[in-house]
């Protein structure tokens, strides 16, 4: 029917397909509604079981810790945080590349997003999930942590609106809403594609409800569009500000190594790196298993791949500025904490991070290795582990060599402290693949604008 | 009479063949002078508005409303708070310590604007609204995966069920249905 319209069009998009194998509408359709329509495979019962079992272990371990009390964990002083900070703001900065594809990347017309930012999206969602736990649970007395909201109350207080751990709760909590609402708005028209093409009546009940009686019009198209762009507008300073407000935790404080005015950008562009770094890896074994290659095509790959060396190479630029900084500063305190961190107690943890940080990702400089599934899929789950690092470094080296030398100690986390960290991955795949099980994986609707089929000729 | 009509009020559906025949479909059945009728595609078609004759949507000025009344009700929170009710000197800071206030502010302000974005929308657009005649058409289940409609009402001053009928067909139209609508007013 289109391939005369379609042939005359192609030679107007100079572009790589950003859907390979002669994509038509219905096909975008039956290719992704198939993965939650059809029989359950097998290797995602095996997956669920496993990271549903570590989820459990991550609440059963929670519940202990309420009971007994923070003193399961490693932490004493000095170093009075551990392993609930750093998972914090790991899962926090897994979030924002989800938010950076949905949103920056659609300002920036980068129309190859739309494969890849449905779950993304989904990701970031469930990363902030597993993020806002800890916090909650590391206060101690969570009976009592409906103290963080201004809530007028018989003690006549109210939180500290100048501290950052309470920016924390108004960015997080709005950054997980936005998404949320990004998110949804985004699967309106899908939910009423699996409306319009379910079997069983429970499927047209559910879908039906939650598509809310989309039809398709362009009456309300136009709202539609102009909402999701101001979503996207309004998400963007917020991949910004979040983790830039996450990372005044601790430079606002005094502490050598924390205090200083670097770690907003740091923070941030660590953010990015962390999440595409997840990206790739969901992106990689999605693809595969639900042969979704045409969608995911090495060219979003590749992409992906490039974001990761670029920020790669600001993080490493982080890392040499601060020790630069801290000789030309002539504080000897400031040297002291940075050769400490390359040398001391925990020089081990530190040069994990350098390596997997931003030698490893050199790799991406190679062609090959960028399109190189194995290759990627490595890099990336060492990008995590370097990222995780990264934040044990900041929080753990810069409490355990404080101020003054009487006060040096160090920090053995426990069992528990692993068991969190164990169970949140647990959390994150089991929410991930209940997602992928349920929901449509790619954003139909905005895939279907990218093929050559959607394109009208010159009327615009 | 005109009660009557809305009573009996009925939907003509054509279908068609891609994004570019429901375009130019548009743009002819908006230059005969049709108002109440509406395009249905799986996706956003660009240029349809213009073709439709349709104005920009208001939903930016909502969304800018209620970004002030958040940036706004932040800074009372935190000002009352802390300036009012409990005064504490915190870290050497004035009481009134703005930049301070700045990213709980900047937070209320987005959070806001999010709910008034969506809200609005829904809201605008009359959904959630599970029941609607268009949903009768069993070749209308298509729209959410592969086909392009258009649907005139017949509360339109231009309707007549054969005159639109030939039109909707001279415009590459086909697979012509009615639909009743049953008693209510759509199409905005």
């Amino acid at each position: 029917m289109n391939q005369s319209v379609s042939d005359n069009l192609r030679h107007h998009s100079a572009e790589t397909a950003l859907v390979s194998g002669k994509p038509t509408f219905g096909g975008i359709t039956s290719d992704i509604s198939a993965i939650a329509e059809s029989k359950t495979p097998r290797a995602w019962y095996i997956a669920i079981t496993i990271t549903g079992s570590l989820a459990l272990l991550f609440f059963g371990l929670i519940v202990h810790l309420i009971l007994t009390g923070l003193g399961v964990w490693g932490i004493s002083i000095p170093v009075g945080w551990g392993f609930a900070i750093i998972n914090f703001v790991f899962w926090v900065g897994i979030g924002h590349a989800g938010t950076l594809i949905s949103a920056i990347l659609f300002l920036l017309r980068q129309r190859w997003r739309t494969s890849i930012n449905r779950f993304a999206e989904a990701m970031t969602l469930f990363a902030i999930m597993c993020a806002g736990i800890f916090p909650a649970i590391h206060v101690g007395r969570i009976w009592v942590i409906y103290w963080m909201f201004p809530l007028p109350n018989q003690m006549g207080v109210w939180p500290n609106f100048r501290s950052p751990l309470l920016w924390d709760v108004f960015a997080v909590g709005t950054y997980f809403t936005c998404s949320l609402l990004f998110w949804y708005v985004g699967l309106i028209p899908d939910l009423a594609t699996f409306r319009d093409r379910a079997k069983t009546k429970l499927r047209r009940i559910v879908f039906g409800i939650f598509s809310l009686g989309w039809r398709g019009g362009n009456r309300h198209w136009r709202h539609y569009e102009l909402a999701y762009l101001i979503l996207a507008g309004i998400s963007t300073p917020l991949v910004l500000s979040v983790h830039s407000v996450v990372s005044t935790d601790f430079s606002v404080s005094q502490l050598p190594g924390w205090h200083t005015t670097i770690f907003p950008p740091y923070f941030v562009v660590g953010a990015i790196f962390s999440g595409f770094a997840m990206v790739v890896t969901l992106a990689v074994i999605l693809r595969k298993i639900f042969k979704l290659e045409n969608y995911i095509t090495l060219f979003h790959l590749e992409k992906m791949n490039k974001i990761m060396l670029v920020t790669s190479l600001m993080v490493g630029y982080a890392y040499a500025i601060e020790f630069f900084i801290a000789w030309y500063s002539g504080n000897q305190y400031e040297l002291f904490t940075f050769l400490n961190r390359a040398s001391g107690h925990y020089a081990w943890a530190y040069w994990i991070m350098v390596s997997c940080n931003v030698l490893i990702p050199q790799l991406f400089w190679s062609k090959k290795i960028r399109t190189s599934i194995p290759a990627m899929l490595v890099i990336s789950l060492l990008v995590n582990v370097g990222m995780w690092f990264e934040r044990f470094v900041i929080v753990v080296t810069s409490l355990s060599r404080d101020f003054l030398p009487s006060s040096w100690g160090d920090y053995t986390p426990t069992v528990f402290d692993f068991g969190l960290l164990v169970g949140s991955f647990g959390l994150f795949f089991t929410l991930f693949l209940l997602f992928i099980r349920f929901f449509p994986v790619i954003a139909m609707s905005e895939v279907k604008t990218v093929i050559p089929d959607a394109e009208v000729q010159g009327e615009h | 009479m005109a009660a009557d009509k809305r009573k009996n009020g009925l939907i003509m559906l054509a279908r068609f063949e891609n994004p570019a025949a429901l375009l130019r479909a548009a743009r002819m059945l908006h230059e005969a002078g049709y108002e109440k009728y509406d395009c249905h595609s799986p996706f956003p078609i660009h240029g349809l508005n213009r073709a439709m004759g349709l104005s920009r949507s208001r939903l930016g000025y909502l969304v800018g409303l209620f970004a002030l009344v958040g940036f706004s009700g932040a800074v009372l929170l935190q000002w009352w708070t802390h300036s009012v009710d409990y005064p504490t000197i915190i870290s050497g800071k004035p009481y009134f310590a703005y930049p301070a206030y700045l990213p709980v502010t900047f937070a209320l302000a987005v959070l806001l604007s999010a709910f008034a974005a969506v809200f609005g929308m829904l809201i605008i657009n009359g959904l959630p609204r599970f029941n609607h005649p268009l949903f009768d058409s069993e070749q209308f289940r298509r729209v959410t995966d592969n086909a392009f409609f258009i649907s005139v009402e017949s509360t339109d001053p231009q309707f007549d069920i054969e005159k639109t009928k030939l039109l909707l067909e001279s415009i590459g139209g086909g697979n012509i249905e009615i639909l009743t609508e049953m008693g209510r007013e759509h199409g905005r």
